[in-house]
């Protein structure tokens, strides 16, 4: 089973929503959209769905054509970041309304729901009003929703962004596994990139309306093809430089400088665009090929589990994280360790020559 | 922990209020309670009567009449003005020029001065000279509101539901407005009929403006004095006679103070505890 989408292009009023894009999305695994808000995730959504007809291209389902069809002959389910759920209609009528729609006999639907509630931890919740629910029992309600019917397609629309910390951390353990018994195709969107991590499977990095980039999470965080892809996944933001090569050695500045490594050694001389992500500036030497570099502190945000300091090095403002709570003055000059190794270098046009 | 220390000082901040309440509403209503327990000859002569003027009045065919009349009158109105309401505002379009269109033209009926309405539809429904009344005449109907008590009622609830349905209207556009997009593709996605998703999604997001439009047009409604008055002054006979238009009849016509003071305060203490039965048990539905 797959869905894909072959030259969709959704254009309205003059302005390009989304540009000519192609993605085949399988099932069995997460598919995560990842972008910030107006990228384009939700059109995306929405063209997959058939909530809206794409203005060029066709949508296919399993290689079948379904670029008209409406949106309730194509079984899908969609939860979104509002919670969304029939305010008058109890949690188990709110569950039984997409069987009720499709005339599943009683029995069947209080099985279903009940096994649904059971996924979900919402069983004792089911004869409850939802405006009578936490705001994360409202989504757990909204999901299983979306879960008891036998969807080809279910899509999430940053459906935790609006859950509190703790709530989210705990849904999203559970989707992974709760999704995964369904046995549809799954889309997630997000715009947090940590969370796409966490999620794991295959995530597209969207840009504009364009997908900058597709494939196994992991290897998109590791390998972006360019650097709007970089930027996109890095979350604090990732540090970028212009850099001037010069025979063996990269120059940031007259005193920050590191050698070439295999991967780099090739290059010709000249200046690179270089991203550096932000723990990769450590307060303390890690891996082979860190430098040490002075740096002025500028702003610190400090979490219980990680630092977050802003930095002036060499002129650039650059941003290191690191674990645990390393408490440092602001103006204060310290002594900061640059993973060289870990330095991605780009083209001109922004697309990744080595890393 | 410090002695909490007691600050009578705001008390001068909430005097105004006080005040402003005091005159253009307890002292009044303190005269017309004193007038309900006495008789007055004038002179400012008056003798304590107790609750004579009150069992008149409850006892009078001719408050139950008006009563009834008005009652009958609310409750008609209520039946047509809220569910055309929620008709039109859910023909009303989302977007677009059409928005502005519409909404001005639902506010128009609501600007015009209340005298101004009943004359306007005085006029509009004569039946020698008025456009509505000589074309109805001209279609065979024996219509005339002057003169025929069901003429008379249905004139005063067409004009009630023309000058009215508007206010319902509002409220209820701005309710639907209030509901997310969301809401509607997940019903699509669901493959909800249109009744579905009106009733669980669109009627029930409105309810709290609706209890509103309900309460507003009930006390208003029940309260109707200057259209009635314009349009028919109360006739054929007393057949559009309603509470108000009786107690001004009583209180200015007739000069009978102490039954109409007594009235006042029965009127007054009835559209307080109809509406209080209304939002409790609106309210109630609500929550639960």
């Amino acid at each position: 089973m797959a869905i894909e989408l072959r030259g969709v292009v959704k254009q309205e009023g003059g302005q390009i929503h989304i540009h000519e894009t192609n993605l085949s999305l399988e099932k069995n695994a997460f598919n995560i959209l990842l972008g910030t808000t107006l990228s384009g995730k939700t059109t995306l959504m929405r063209l997959m769905a058939g909530l809206e007809k794409p203005s060029s291209g066709r949508v296919f389902f399993d290689g079948r054509d379904v670029t008209g069809v409406a949106v309730q002959k194509r079984n899908i389910s969609m939860v979104y970041q509002q919670f969304i759920n029939y305010p008058n209609l109890t949690v188990r009528e709110n569950i039984a309304s997409p069987l009720r729609v499709a005339r599943v006999s009683a029995a069947e639907i209080d099985r279903r729901v009940a096994e649904a509630a059971e996924l979900l931890r919402l069983s004792p919740m089911l004869d409850r009003l939802p405006a009578e629910l936490s705001g994360g029992q409202q989504q757990r309600a909204a999901l299983a929703r979306a879960l008891v019917k036998d969807s080809d397609l279910v899509l999430l629309d940053e459906p935790l962004a609006n859950l509190d910390y703790k709530l989210r951390e705990e849904l999203r353990q559970e989707l992974p596994s709760i999704l995964a018994e369904k046995g549809a195709i799954v889309v997630y969107a997000t715009s947090e990139p940590h969370e796409a991590l966490l999620l794991g499977g295959f995530t597209a990095a969207l840009h504009e309306g364009r997908i900058a980039q597709f494939g196994p999470t992991a290897e998109v965080y590791r390998n972006p093809v360019d650097l709007r892809t970089a930027r996109i996944f890095s979350d604090p933001p990732i540090n970028t430089a212009l850099v001037a090569k010069k025979g063996n050695t990269f120059h940031l500045n007259e005193s920050v400088k590191w050698p070439v490594n295999d991967a780099t050694c090739g290059l010709a001389d000249g200046e690179y665009r270089v991203g550096l992500r932000p723990h990769h500036i450590t307060p303390m030497r890690r891996g082979e090929g860190s430098i040490e570099v002075m740096a002025r502190v500028l702003v610190t945000e400090l979490t219980g589990s990680e630092s977050i300091v802003h930095l002036d090095i060499g002129g650039h403002r650059w941003i290191s994280q690191s674990h645990g709570v390393h408490a440092v003055a602001i103006g204060a000059t310290e002594t900061m360790y640059l993973q060289t190794h870990r330095f991605m270098y780009f083209e001109s046009d922004g697309s990744l020559i080595a890393a | 922990m410090a002695a909490k220390t007691a600050n009578h000082k705001a008390w001068w901040l909430v005097a105004p209020v006080v005040a402003l309440v005091a005159f253009n509403a307890l002292i009044p209503m303190m005269t017309v309670v004193n007038y309900s327990f006495q008789e007055t000859f004038g002179d400012n002569v008056f003798f304590f009567e107790g609750f004579k003027w009150y069992e008149q009045v409850l006892g009078s065919e001719r408050f139950h009449a008006a009563l009834g009349r008005q009652l009958a009158f609310t409750f008609t109105i209520l039946v047509i003005e809220i569910p055309l309401g929620v008709a039109v505002a859910l023909a009303m379009p989302r977007k677009g020029i059409g928005v502005s269109v519409c909404l001005v033209l639902m506010a128009l009926p609501l600007l015009i001065p209340w005298n101004v309405v009943g004359a306007m539809w005085n006029i509009f429904a004569l039946p020698d000279i008025g456009l509505l009344g000589r074309a109805l005449n001209g279609l065979g109907l024996a219509y005339d509101f002057t003169q025929d008590p069901t003429s008379a009622w249905i004139t005063t609830i067409v004009m009630d539901v023309w000058h009215w349905t508007s206010l319902v209207v509002l409220l209820a556009y701005a309710g639907l407005r209030s509901i997310p997009e969301a809401y509607y593709q997940a019903a699509k996605i669901d493959g909800a009929s249109a009744w579905a998703i009106f009733r669980h999604i669109q009627l029930s997001k409105m309810k709290r403006v609706l209890t509103i439009a309900v309460l507003l047009r009930f006390m208003d409604s029940f309260m109707i004095y200057t259209e009635p008055f314009v349009l028919t002054g109360g006739g054929p006979g007393n057949t559009t006679t309603f509470l108000s238009i009786d107690l001004v009849k009583i209180a200015l016509g007739q000069f009978d103070l102490g039954p109409a003071a007594a009235m006042s305060l029965i009127y007054f203490l009835i559209v307080l505890l109809l509406s209080w039965v209304f939002y409790s048990l609106m309210m109630r539905n609500e929550e639960r």
